[in-house]
Order: structure tokens, then sequence, then C-alpha cells
């Protein structure tokens, strides 16, 4: 789960890490009232889990309170990257003479911690050379050989005598990533000030969904969404901006489904992953679930399995036809046992099985092309 | 090559040997097998259905339930107690996630050289946890998040159905469950029967990589070919390529690789499958593949065409 920006400053606070004094606003009011607090120039920061929000405009220095409320309005409720901005940040102005690179992941292909230090901060890390990688040993962050590490890191940085400050900061970081299980832990940039003192401007950081069982503080982070709620059922859910939606178990499989559909000129709604278990239950839920995204015009259906029941699967299609759950077209392609039975029970459905992935995929892009010819043109006729 | 040699770890540790023995042991192809979590709906499924296939289960851990009996399989409450009495060196864990580490520790620490680690949604400090725990005590950790190990037609390890796979010289690997069913049923249908299929899990962090995968490969005489089935997400297709491009790697390869037309940063189902700008993309690793001269199919369909047109040369 990546946490927003001032959800990332609550915790780095909580670890001694310095930040800009900031308020979260939801609306006009609050706003107004946090910017008499703060005084001008302040910052803008819409929390949305994008990147290159500067770029993107919904990162503003303002500077006269005139311009305030316009500054303000225009920024939330924008679309970015098909995320909402629903909240702001405003922060107080901090001048600094220097920006800086910090970050502690978790390096994949190592299999392990490692820590990536850089003195040009505030760019993407990705396009800056001058940069150090050094592998950490995070179960033993507060031996000598890691201090070490981190003192030859502040000089690399520039800290020339006195690089206890950004040891500190460093220190502070892996403690954050240790207890709280996180993947990243980005600061970018980490700032320099004129006085020596140094303060988080930015702040990234991504936990591991497998913890949150032994993290109830940072479960208070999660909101309410679908993927959210598919989740909690054992599924994965991706929204995605498509009109087909997949639904698959496995998620290789579904992975799979969604490229061959892409190569078919599809474009699937959603990536749904129900996991091992294709039971009554399980493809109901996830039918329900699809029924909440918009724009789904067709649902491809992909099971593959030895011990998957096909005949069970049909039911819960039959069934959320019945119960009004979902009304588009269902193309399946359903290998395992009772497969004629399942033909049969989906006679009289809009559900249509197939006997290869191939042919559902085919099936369901000519039919939402359909639709959309008919839309745009009432005098073409589909079939 | 870069930083391969970091990755490459020589096994000591002969996987087939364990999974089947050798011909002269009284054991051998029934090798003893012990079931962690075998009481939970899921262990004791799984458990009937590896039994139906041949594997030997002769033992099973439920802590609290120790003394019982599953399907006439004596229940302990730890490997630790278990091993007293049944001389295995396989398990199979089916706990829940959150109970993982605490089964990993009594089983590698207690005789298991081989641990089959089904459970999905273990946290990643639990994984490197476990592959420390691996290494010190000389044991094969498969998983976590796998579908499990199987060689046709003698032992079955895991939640795989039995009917995608058939006997023969081809290995798959797999980072993905239900592609390795599909991919290998589909080698079946076309006459590549399977050596052995390892499901490697989806997680971001894999206790057994696909370098050492192919290790434990290499040098036998009855594998012909290889299969691996990767997906989008971290470097280990990338560290792979430059594995068989450096150590001149001779069996005929194919790969699959799912994920092409997922967004980035949009975590795809696995965990480990994300991909950050470039990294982890599918075009790095079909391009990294291209340089070692591995195939990669398009669809599943098309892997054992590739591997054909690759064993003709």
């Amino acid at each position: 789960m990546r946490l927003v920006e001032y959800q990332a400053k609550m915790l780095f606070k909580d670890y001694g890490i310095p930040v800009p004094r900031g308020y979260l606003a939801t609306n006009m009011e609050e706003a107004r009232r946090y910017a008499r607090e703060l005084g001008f120039p302040l910052v803008l920061k819409a929390q949305v889990r994008v990147g290159g929000r500067g770029k993107a405009g919904i990162v503003k220095v303002c500077r006269d309170p005139n311009s305030f409320e316009d500054m303000l309005r225009e920024m939330m409720g924008k679309n970015v990257q098909g995320e909402v901005v629903k909240s702001i940040l405003l922060e107080e102005f901090m001048p600094h003479d220097r920006e800086l690179y910090l970050s502690i992941f978790l390096d994949r292909s190592k299999r392990s911690y490692a820590i990536i230090a850089s003195p040009e901060g505030g760019v993407e890390i990705e396009s800056v050379s001058n940069k150090k990688v050094h592998t950490l040993d995070i179960d033993a962050n507060n031996n000598n050989n890691g201090n070490r590490l981190l003192h030859d890191i502040a000089s690399y940085m520039g800290f020339n005598e006195d690089g206890s400050n950004f040891v500190d900061v460093a220190m502070r970081l892996i403690r954050l990533v240790d207890e709280k299980e996180a993947e990243l832990a980005e600061i970018n940039p980490l700032a320099v000030r004129s006085d020596g003192s140094i303060v988080a401007l930015d702040a990234k950081i991504i936990v591991d969904d497998n913890a949150l069982f032994r993290h109830e503080e940072l479960r208070a982070f999660e909101e309410e969404s679908v993927e959210v709620e598919a989740r909690r059922s054992g599924f994965s859910l991706v929204e995605l901006d498509g009109n087909i939606a997949v639904v698959g178990n496995g998620a290789g499989l579904v992975m799979s489904t969604m490229d061959m559909l892409s190569d078919a000129n599809g474009r699937a709604a959603c990536f749904l992953d129900v996991g091992g278990g294709a039971t009554l239950d399980n493809i109901y839920k996830a039918l329900t679930l699809v029924s909440k995204l918009h724009n789904v015009k067709a649902i491809l259906v992909n099971l593959y399995g030895g011990i998957v029941d096909t005949s069970i699967v049909a039911k819960a299609i039959v069934n959320a036809y019945k119960d009004n759950i979902i009304q588009v077209q269902v193309f399946a392609r359903i290998a395992g046992r009772n497969a004629d039975i399942a033909r049969d029970m989906l006679k009289g459905t809009k559900a249509v099985m197939f006997e290869s992935v191939e042919e559902a995929i085919e099936n369901a892009v000519r039919a939402v092309k359909g639709m959309n010819d008919n839309n745009g043109n009432s005098s073409s006729s589909s079939r | 090559m870069s930083n391969v040699g970091l990755e490459v770890k020589k096994h000591t540790i002969d996987i087939f040997r364990i999974l089947q023995g050798s011909a002269e042991d009284e054991d051998y192809n029934k090798r003893p097998v012990i079931v962690q979590g075998i009481t939970g709906k899921f262990g004791s499924l799984h458990t009937r259905l590896m039994r139906e296939y041949g594997t030997n289960i002769v033992a099973g851990v439920t802590p609290g339930k120790g003394g019982q009996k599953f399907d006439g399989i004596p229940v302990y409450d730890s490997v630790r107690d278990a091993v007293k009495e049944h001389k295995a060196e396989i398990s199979v864990v089916f706990v829940p996630a959150q109970h993982f580490l605490n089964a990993a520790i009594d089983a590698l620490t207690n005789g298991i050289r081989l641990m089959v680690a089904i459970p999905e949604h273990v946290p990643v400090r639990d994984t490197l946890k476990c592959i420390k725990l691996a290494r010190e005590n000389n044991a094969v950790v498969v998983g976590p998040n796998t579908p499990g190990v199987i060689v046709p037609e003698v032992i079955k390890l895991g939640i795989m159905p039995a009917q995608p796979f058939s006997k023969g010289r081809t290995v798959v690997i797999s980072r993905s469950g239900t592609l390795m069913y599909e991919i290998s049923h589909r080698l079946t249908l076309a006459g590549f029967g399977q050596r052995l299929c390892l499901g490697i899990g989806g997680d971001p962090v894999n206790c057994l990589t696909l370098i050492e995968c192919f290790e434990l490969i290499r040098d036998r005489d009855d594998v012909d070919s290889v299969v691996v089935v990767g997906e989008i997400g971290g470097s280990a297709e990338e560290q792979l390529a430059e594995y068989i491009i450096s150590t001149n790697f001779r069996k005929p390869v194919v790969a699959y690789i799912a994920g092409r037309s997922a967004p980035k940063e949009k975590r795809m189902g696995h965990a480990g499958a994300i991909v950050y700008g470039t990294y982890g993309s599918a075009e790095s690793k079909v391009s990294m593949f291209a340089k070692a001269d591995v195939p990669v199919a398009k669809r599943p369909a098309e892997v054992p065409i590739l591997l054909e047109k690759k064993m003709r040369r």
C-alpha cells in the first residue's frame, strides 16, 4: 500500500524526521483557516498517489493571498492519471540551499534492503547518475558498521565536518522501514537550509500489504474502494480504463488473458484474480465487484484448473443474472469438470462458453465493438 | 556480465535426490512427506489429493492437535515431534501466512531439507528470515505463494491439479500457478512430458530463485529442455538471461512472460508483479531473453511451438 504524502509525513513526525509545518484541507473553509495560520508564501500539494505532481500542476507555491482561492479551486477535484484530488496539504514555504535524495528500499534482485543517496535531489532518481547504492542489513541497523556507512554517505552528500544531522535522519528512516515493514521510504527532496538544518520536503512510503495484519496503525490509512473490498474477499482487483472486465483464477493467468485481449485490440476494464478457489460464492462475489465498476460492457472469464467444477461457476453466473447483479454479456472459457452441464445451464442467459480463451476474447471484442458502432451510428447493424 | 556472480549460489543440494531418493533406497520414489497445517480446510483437501497421486504422506502437523489422526495419518504438535517417529526430509506447508515463519522455523531447524511453502500473503520480512534459515540449515525452500513442485507420476507436493502433467524430459519453472498448469498441459498435448514442474512463487522475493533452479538442472542428463514462465516485475528474468549467457547454459530454453499490457505502478495481483518506470517491464525481459537466444511466446499456446523449433535446431 502506498501512503499518501500527508500520511507518510505523519509517520516521519512520529519518528522525529523533520517535516514542514502543514495542514490537510478538504474544503475551502478549512483551507482559508489554515492559510491564515501558515501565512504567505505557502505551498499547496494535492494528495494523490501519482508521480510527477509538480509537472502535472498540482504542487504549487502561492505567494499572493489574493490568488490563493483560485489556485485551490483549480486544484481541488482535478483528475490526475485517474485519481481525483480530494484533499490538499498546505505547508509553510521553506527556503533552502540544497536538495538531496535519500531512500531505503527492498532490493528484490539482491533479496535484501538497500539505501540510495544522491546529492542531486528534487528530480527523478532514475535520471540521476550521481548516486550511491549500498545494501543494508536492516536487522542490525544500530551497529557500528551501519553507522560508518551513514557517515561515509554524509560526506558524499557534501556534509563536511558535521554530518550528524543527516546521519540522524537516515537512522530514523531506517528504523521506520524496519518497524513499519516498508518496502520503500523515500525523501525527495531532503532540503538543507542555510542554518545547516535539514527537512523532508516530500515523503513517499510503500508498506507491505501482507504485513498489515500486524500493523493496526497502518490499516487506519486504508481508504474504502472496490480494490480494498476485493482484497477483503481474498481477491485482487485493479481498476483499468477499458470496458471489458477480465476475471480469472491466478494472477499470471489473468495477466496473460489481458495481454491477449490487448493483442486483439480489446481494452481491460479491470484485472480481477479470484485466487485458487473457483467456488459459487467466490464467482458470485467477483461478478458483484465487477458490477460496481463503471463502463463495463462485457465480462471475460478465464478459469483454469483440473479441480474447477465448471457447473458451479455456471450456477454463479446464472444466479448473478437472475438477481440482476449483472446485465452485460459474459464470455467464458472455463477448463475443468462438467463443461457440458455448464454449457446447458448457461443456455438462455447472456453468457456464452468457449473452448479456448482466444475464441472467448475474439467474441467479446467483437460484441463490444458492435455496441460502440451502434452508439455512434444507429444505421449500422451488428451481427 | 555485471551482478550475476552475486546471485549464483552453487547448490550442494540435489533436489531430485530429495524428491525421489536413489534406485537402491527402500523408499525410492516413495519419499516420506510431512504436511504442516494438515487439519486445515486447504491442508486436508490437498493432503487427500496428493495422496491420491501417490505422494507418501507419513505425518501431519497442527499445533494443539498432536495425537489425533487425519485419514489415518498421525498428527503431531510440531515437526520436531513428527521427525522423532518418522524419517522425513520433505514438508509441505499450508498454514495461514501469519503463522508461516513459525512453521518454517519448526521445519528447517528439525531436519527438513525441502520445504514447499504454499501460503499466499506472507510478509516479505518473514520470507527474508526464511531465506537466512534455509541457508544456515542447508535446505531448499520453494515459495512462498507457490503452487508447489511435481515430478509427474512420482510425487506431487502442492495444490496443482494432476491432469495437466505427464512424465518426460522438459522442466517447467514458473512464477505463476495457473499458468504453470496451463502451459504444462499444452506441453503434454504436444508430446513434451515433464521431468519436473516447479513454481517459485509470485511474491517479490522468492526463497528459491530462477537461477538457482537452473543450477539444479544444468548438468542433468534426464533434462533436455526448459520452459520459464515469467511475469512483469523485478529483474529475475533479466538476471536469468545474463546467467544463461555468461555460464553458457546449453539446454534449449523457451519463455513466456505475462503482463505485457499491464499499466505501470499497478500491482497485478501477485505482490511481485509491478513495473516501476521501465524496471520490471515485459519489454526489458523480452529483449534480455533475445540476447540469450531464448524465444518468448506471445501466448501460452505458442510455447510448445517455439520449443519444437528450438529443439530441432
